[in-house]
């Protein structure tokens, strides 16, 4: 019988623990085929964050750390200065990246260390219960922020890709989402594309992916996809924001 | 034989660094030693001091409390610093700017223009090495090849000619304080040569 | 082997380099800033790496990742920083990861003051961080003791898997004492077979982890660590004993208060009384056993303990005198020294003299 489709050597056989809905299982599943296909899974080492993704140390085939809430991106300095010719990556939700962890991620950039980090925004909390993120929409209701996201208490959600593309040391910063098949094509290649700068030495290298959280949302898992489409891309707009191959081509 | 030696003064004036070579030396002179320096913000632009304890014994403690020999570089330092020295204790005045005499008379006390002489070598930062004389010829702790080694390997290349400037400044320092003049109070801040 | 005349921050850094340290990621703050400077600038020398971190908290996880791919690795703080290192400190003892910790105390609570104290004794051998677990403390009174400290500290680390702290006050980072350079005891030290440096396609993918959400599993790890505290408790105490057959009064003191107990020692025997020292050096695992037999010396009246913090270095003397001898607390804090009269003074008052 011929074999048509088949899980990802980048990827162990545990069953995934992920809600129905949760697109976090294709994310790891790109991350996986790429490191794959580019002949580096053997060398590389990841580091899984505090978060829905906590366990993502036993879903990647590849050496693991398991990071404190929101320092993944200095354990990955304190690896890949040891091991400057491994691959590293970092995986990373909001809460993790944009709250309690975003010094470490800010000064990792600005150093333009060499390894990549995918960023996982889903607008919310998903493993402690559904509470209020930094990247959470205004007026979208959390379990901290019952009536909604309040503009005049908590200010605006955060960028992160945007904001990563004004430091320095990142080479590369896009923001890609994974809700139907033309996009999933973008986000395999915007993730190939970020293994392959750090690499080559380019820099830093950062690809926020949009997400869905049906559990939290309140939501079945198509309406959460159609959310994304209809409602976050608007607050959070797909597109590359910072590439140094580009600016190096013009 | 154990030195128990305060150097105080004002940021600048090389306490830190007489302080050192004393330990240094005492070290290579084959003494038991220790440097402690007072730290923190106030030492920009205010008062410093460290310790120094030479001995032929262990030493205990690296603090010292009670001086057997002061080097007092400012005036703030010989009153803060000056009843605390041990009775028959030693105090190293820098005469060039303490306007002051040492009131007890249960101590030697000893009053060294540092500056009139570094200014007679030609370059007033060689003063706290003039002091450094004095104290060594006082305390008979280092040899002149001792001090002259060390300063080789800090005065190195186009910085080779200051070794012997210092020296000079050791023996002028050494001088003062052979004179019996030195020993005597004067505001006039002259040089007896 | 010559002596050389130290600063003891930068004894200790060249220490660690001597020891093989090739990683070094640190933030600044007084008293210990000759640490990373000395290493910024000598680490490359020696091939390695020093990185100036945007934190203490993300210092200590840098820490981490170069422990987790199997280097030497050595942080450096003073008292505030160690209290924001403590999050990754305990996530090194969960993941059982090999690094070597110098905390140069200032005096605290808060801020505090820069000069020296010895206020994080119970930070450093009650955990600090969350969970059960233990850090090997090493408490050096001398830069020479230091320099040992930390080039023995490396190895300890690696043996057992586990983060090895070198406690010292400010005073012994910012003094200068000679050193003669010792070469370090050739030991054989277990494969890090377990470091993340790439599968390589031969093995099993190896995972850096503090997490076991099974309770069940949860407590096998926990006892495995305390299995593991129990060997160190067997195999690593040390301490200094200069007790006289006829000590009257026992100090019991680390770090540089030790040094003025011995001054003060000196302070009685002018006034006819005969006192002892007993130094921990391993602060944990507490020299427990020695202490108590120290302690129960038929001619010991009292037992006095001297720390620059205001009452917790007594409490493992107590635990480990039980009751044998009356304890009491020579302590000062907030960056005061104790001088030997004080010290002296406190034995006097603790035999009835005073």
């Amino acid at each position: 019988m011929a074999i048509v489709y088949q899980k990802s050597k980048g990827l162990t056989d545990l069953e995934m623990h992920y809600c129905p809905g949760c697109t976090h299982g294709v994310i790891h599943k790109l991350v996986a085929e790429a490191l794959v296909d580019l002949n580096l899974l053997e060398h590389t080492i990841g580091v899984a964050p505090v978060g829905c993704s906590v366990f993502a140390y036993n879903y990647f085939n590849c050496d693991m750390h398991e990071a404190a809430h929101g320092r993944a991106p200095a354990v990955a300095t304190g690896i890949k200065r040891v091991l400057p010719q491994n691959t590293v990556f970092t995986y990373q939700g909001d809460g993790d990246l944009a709250a309690i962890g975003t010094a470490e991620i800010i000064h990792a950039a600005m150093r333009g260390e060499h390894f990549t980090t995918i960023f996982v925004n889903n607008a919310i909390y998903g493993m402690t219960g559904g509470q209020m993120a930094p990247t959470t929409l205004v007026g979208q209701k959390a379990t901290t922020a019952p009536h909604g996201r309040d503009r005049a208490h908590y200010g605006q959600p955060l960028h992160m890709a945007e904001i990563m593309a004004t430091i320095g040391g990142a080479a590369y910063s896009t923001r890609v989402t994974v809700v139907d098949m033309p996009h999933m094509m973008k986000a395999r290649t915007a993730i190939r594309k970020a293994f392959q700068m750090q690499m080559e030495g380019k820099g830093f290298t950062f690809v926020e992916v949009l997400s869905t959280c049906p559990t939290n949302w309140g939501m079945t898992p198509v309406e959460a996809l159609g959310w994304v489409k209809d409602t976050m891309i608007n607050e959070f707009p797909l597109g590359v924001f910072k590439d140094a191959d580009s600016k190096e081509g013009s | 034989m154990t030195h128990d030696i305060l150097i105080s003064g004002f940021g600048g004036q090389g306490v830190m660094a007489i302080g050192k070579t004393l330990a240094e030396g005492g070290m290579k002179e084959g003494y038991e030693v220790s440097w402690l320096p007072s730290y923190g913000p106030e030492m920009r632009g205010g008062t410093a001091n460290c310790s120094v304890v030479i001995s032929d014994d262990m030493i205990i403690s690296p603090i010292v409390l009670e001086p057997t020999l002061l080097i007092a570089m400012n005036t703030p330092s010989l009153v803060k610093f000056g009843p605390n020295v041990i009775p028959e204790g030693k105090v190293f005045v820098n005469s060039s700017i303490v306007d002051m005499a040492v009131e007890r008379t249960d101590v030697s006390a000893y009053y060294v223009p540092t500056m009139e002489i570094a200014q007679k070598l030609g370059n007033p930062r060689v003063a706290n090495m003039v002091m450094l004389g004095a104290v060594n010829h006082v305390t008979g702790l280092l040899r002149e090849e001792t001090v002259r080694e060390m300063l080789s390997q800090l005065f190195t290349g186009p910085k080779a000619n200051l070794v012997e400037l210092n020296l000079e400044a050791l023996r002028m320092g050494a001088a003062c304080a052979a004179n019996d003049a030195c020993m005597i109070w004067s505001n006039t801040h002259e040089y007896h040569d | 082997m010559s002596k050389e005349l130290w600063k003891g921050n930068e004894a200790i850094a060249e220490a660690a380099i001597r020891a093989g340290c090739r990683y070094f990621f640190g933030y600044p703050i007084t008293p210990q800033n000759e640490i990373p400077e000395y290493m910024s600038l000598h680490l490359p020398e020696a091939g390695g790496v020093f990185l100036q971190a945007e934190s203490e908290v993300a210092a200590i996880n840098m820490v981490y990742g170069a422990a987790g791919s199997g280097a030497r690795v050595m942080t450096s703080s003073s008292s505030p920083g160690i209290s924001l290192k403590q999050e990754g400190i305990s996530y090194l003892a969960g993941a059982e990861l090999p690094c070597v910790i110098v905390n140069i105390m200032r005096g605290g609570p808060g801020l505090g003051t820069i000069q020296p104290a010895q206020g994080d004794y119970f930070q450093a051998t009650r955990g600090g961080g969350n969970g059960d677990y233990r850090l090997i403390v090493l408490a050096p009174s001398t830069i020479q003791e230091a320099c040992d400290h930390v080039r023995d500290a490396f190895d300890i680390a690696d043996r057992y898997r586990n983060p090895v702290m070198i406690l010292a006050d400010g005073m012994i980072g910012q003094m200068m004492e000679a050193v003669e350079w010792q070469p370090s005891e050739s030991r054989t030290l277990p494969e890090k077979t377990w470091a993340t440096v790439g599968t390589g396609g031969t093995r099993k993918p190896n995972i850096i982890n503090s997490l076991f959400i099974d309770p069940n599993e949860s407590e096998r790890h926990n006892a495995h660590l305390n299995e593991k505290y129990d060997v160190m408790r067997a195999e690593e105490v040390r301490y200094e004993a200069t007790i006289p057959d006829d000590a009257d009064v026992l100090f019991v003191a680390y770090g540089t208060p030790a040094r003025l107990a011995k001054a003060a020692i000196r302070l009685l025997a002018k006034e006819g009384i005969t006192g002892g020292l007993f130094r921990p050096i391993s602060l944990w695992p507490f020299p427990e056993k020695p202490l108590n037999e120290a302690a129960s010396a038929a001619s010991v009246k009292a037992v006095v303990t001297v720390e620059m913090s205001l009452g917790q270095l007594v409490d493992d003397v107590k635990i480990a005198v039980n009751g044998v001898k009356p304890v009491s607390l020579c302590g000062k804090a907030g960056g005061i020294v104790p001088t030997p009269r004080e010290v002296a003074d406190a034995a006097l008052a603790a035999l009835g003299r005073k």
